[in-house]
């Protein structure tokens, strides 16, 4: 007897012949055996990397910002560039989680975990840079509105880049919450199969003594779908907020109402670009190929796709209002500034444009979606892509202001901007690596629920119910 | 707490835990719980239980956040410091929606969390008497509480005839307390010792 039934023209989720023990065996061997000689070099390497990033940014806390080649027009530069890149790469995570489950994606299932853990650590890259960028990094508890002795003075509500602040932080606690009560159950999961001391230790902390009784279960689902139902506004809501930074502006470039949904498409793009990017090292380093099968890869390839196509109208859009509003500023901005290849930024232009519309289309080929070497290469593509596409908004719209003896061309960062970003970097894959070892890479409990509708071996037993007479099969599943 | 006796039945397929639970339930007994490596759903309904409310709690948080976040930002614009912001109204609620919904589900969600652990009695550093280790691998364990009228050799064999693959009875602890996964302790062991 089926529990449930899932049509076996659906490719299955989970490969190979897999029992729910199995399940656990596949993805809880990664953290009990030694990491591989890869998993050091890499670890290391971000490490290494980590550490640049400290002293860069303890040079900028001794000496000030003074040392990035931020000047009179641009303000902004690669700080902001990369705090917006970072914050749209944390989108995938809760998309995959929040949105997908609300709409019933069954393949969420297997990429969700790693996904999410992604979007935590992007957003703590994320958060460094407005925090640095606001120079005596001493005081910048002062973005919060607590009473206190100047008055009180008051931050002020109606500003973006306060929204900002609480739309960042809430995203990150809400998004760590989610991810932590998942785990919760698969910590307990490692606990009870733990033959080391400490292991059985350490994960008993962590597992806050799960015990799997029904009406926890029962809780614990209630919990995943409200906070599915609060993260998906919430997603939207981040990078809706991030993008005001620059709507509510007057500049030409960022005054343009169709920032949200732009910044919202490109966020999921980007994310799901680095999802794509990390999945592919992580199920081939740890083995999990059968859990993050070639079709999770596709319906990514096909987010991505869709997502990149939606930007590429987006900045298409511009550029016809740039037009068709008649204003020489907003003319300028785009037709000379940005969209002229021989203007001193149109290469950053065209470089975003080749990286996020024009490449993408090849996933429009099922063969080219399913090709592991195109797919991570194109993940790496659409993230640098992303990256142009930030610096594009930020530096094209304010390298000429309204006074031409300001204006300034040659802005490049110093050693220490890119330090900076390059120790964000260090960071994320660090925490990432990190992650790979010690924490399941894969909902257990998950894809154990799903595993008899979408495992290939229960897939197979199916038949019989498919040949099924119409009037018996439509009689057997309304009882379910 | 207190300590109980316990007759533990173990499945390896909820195909055929779900006529079992139906089964015992029928024939009278009282199940304590069934623990399971995921959520099973309808288990909760075959078992009896009632719907959670902790969607309802997370409501009452989310709106918490809504009011908090109106009411102080009002109070801080319009009340206590009026600052003149480009000379627009001091009350700017459209500006002020971001927050408010940002609040809102900070609240609801950080309040939704808590509860969770608080409902189901887990944190950190809390430690459970479970029944099977593999309960958190690949076994429903259904665990029925004994009286003194439970004949545990009957049971047994009534839960084999319904497809438990294993059988136990055990004496333990029904609540929580402060402990470590890597030590063998059964707490209040002693107190009864003392007792008897």
């Amino acid at each position: 007897m089926h529990l449930k039934y899932e049509s076996q023209l659906r490719e299955p989720l989970v490969n190979g012949d897999k029992n729910y023990h199995q399940v656990t065996e596949d993805i809880v061997r990664p953290i009990e055996a030694k990491p591989p000689r890869l998993w050091y070099i890499g670890f290391f390497t971000a490490v290494a990397l980590l550490m640049f990033g400290v002293y860069s940014v303890y040079r900028d806390v001794t000496y000030g910002i003074g040392q990035w080649n931020l000047n009179k027009t641009i303000g902004w530069g690669w700080d902001i560039t990369n705090f917006v890149w970072w914050v749209g790469i944390g989108h995938a995570g809760t998309l995959i989680s929040a949105i997908l489950l609300l709409f019933r994606q069954g393949w969420r299932t297997g990429v969700n975990r790693a996904a999410e853990a992604m979007t935590i650590f992007a957003v703590m890259c994320a958060g460094q840079f407005p925090i640095f960028h606001m120079g005596r990094v001493w005081m910048a508890f002062f973005v919060l509105p607590y009473p206190n002795t100047r008055g009180p003075l008051w931050v002020n509500f109606n500003s973006p880049l306060l929204w900002d602040v609480f739309a960042i932080s809430t995203y990150f606690t809400v998004s760590l919450l989610f991810w932590y009560s998942g785990l919760i159950p698969d910590f307990g999961t490692i606990r009870d199969r733990a033959f080391t001391k400490l292991r059985k230790r350490l994960y008993g902390i962590a597992s806050f003594g799960w015990s799997g009784s029904t009406k926890h279960w029962q809780r614990h689902e209630s919990l995943s779908l409200v906070l599915a139902g609060l993260s998906t506004p919430l997603v939207l809501s981040v990078h809706t907020i991030v993008s005001f930074d620059f709507a509510t502006s007057v500049i030409p470039g960022w005054h343009t109402t169709i920032f949200p949904p732009y910044f919202v498409a490109g966020a999921i793009f980007s994310g799901f670009a680095m999802t794509q990017t990390l999945l592919l090292v992580v199920r081939k380093v740890f083995g999990l190929q059968d859990y993050i099968t070639m079709g999770h890869i596709e319906a990514m390839n096909k987010v991505i796709v869709l997502t990149g196509s939606i930007v590429g109208v987006a900045y298409l859009t511009e550029l016809f209002m740039g037009w068709y509003s008649q204003n020489k500023y907003e003319g300028y901005t785009f037709w000379y500034s940005r969209a002229y290849l021989f203007s001193p930024y149109g290469w950053s232009y065209w470089g975003m444009m080749a990286c996020n519309v024009l490449s993408p289309q090849i996933f429009w080929f099922r063969k080219m979606r399913r090709n592991l070497f195109v797919t991570f290469f194109m993940s790496i593509i659409v993230n640098i892509g992303m990256w142009f596409e930030r610096f594009v908004i930020i530096v094209t719209s304010l390298y000429r202001d309204y006074l031409p003896s300001s204006w300034s061309v040659y802005y490049s960062p110093t050693i220490w901007e890119v330090g900076f970003y390059a120790g964000t970097f260090g960071l994320f894959f660090t925490c990432f690596f990190l992650f790979a070892k010690y924490f399941p890479v894969i909902a257990i409990a998950e894809i154990k629920y799903v595993l008899k509708t979408t495992g290939e071996n229960y897939k197979a037993k199916m038949t019989p119910i498919e040949e099924q007479s119409l009037e018996h099969f439509a009689h057997e599943q309304a009882h379910h | 707490m207190a300590k109980k006796k316990f007759v533990v039945g173990c499945f390896d397929d909820e195909a055929v835990l779900f006529p079992a639970v139906k089964k015992v339930r029928t024939a009278g007994y009282k199940i304590h719980d069934v623990y399971t490596p995921f959520a099973v759903h309808g288990l909760d309904h075959a078992l009896g239980i009632r719907e959670t409310s902790l969607h309802t709690a997370g409501f009452i948080y989310g709106i918490t956040g809504t009011t908090t976040a109106l009411s102080g930002i009002s109070w801080i614009l319009a009340k206590d410091w009026p600052l003149n912001f480009g000379g627009k109204p001091h009350f700017a609620l459209p500006a002020w929606i971001p927050i408010t919904f940002e609040l809102t589900v900070l609240f609801s969600a950080v309040g939704m969390v808590l509860t969770f652990c608080y409902l189901c009695q887990i944190a950190p550093f809390v430690k459970k008497h479970h029944f099977h280790p593999r309960a958190t691998d690949d076994l429903f364990v259904m665990v029925i509480e004994c009286t003194d009228k439970t004949n545990v050799d009957d049971l047994r064999s009534f839960l084999h005839s319904n497809g438990a693959v294993e059988t136990d009875v055990q004496v333990a602890e029904t609540g929580w307390w402060l402990g470590r996964y890597d030590k063998d302790e059964m707490p209040f062991e002693t107190k009864q010792a003392v007792v008897a």
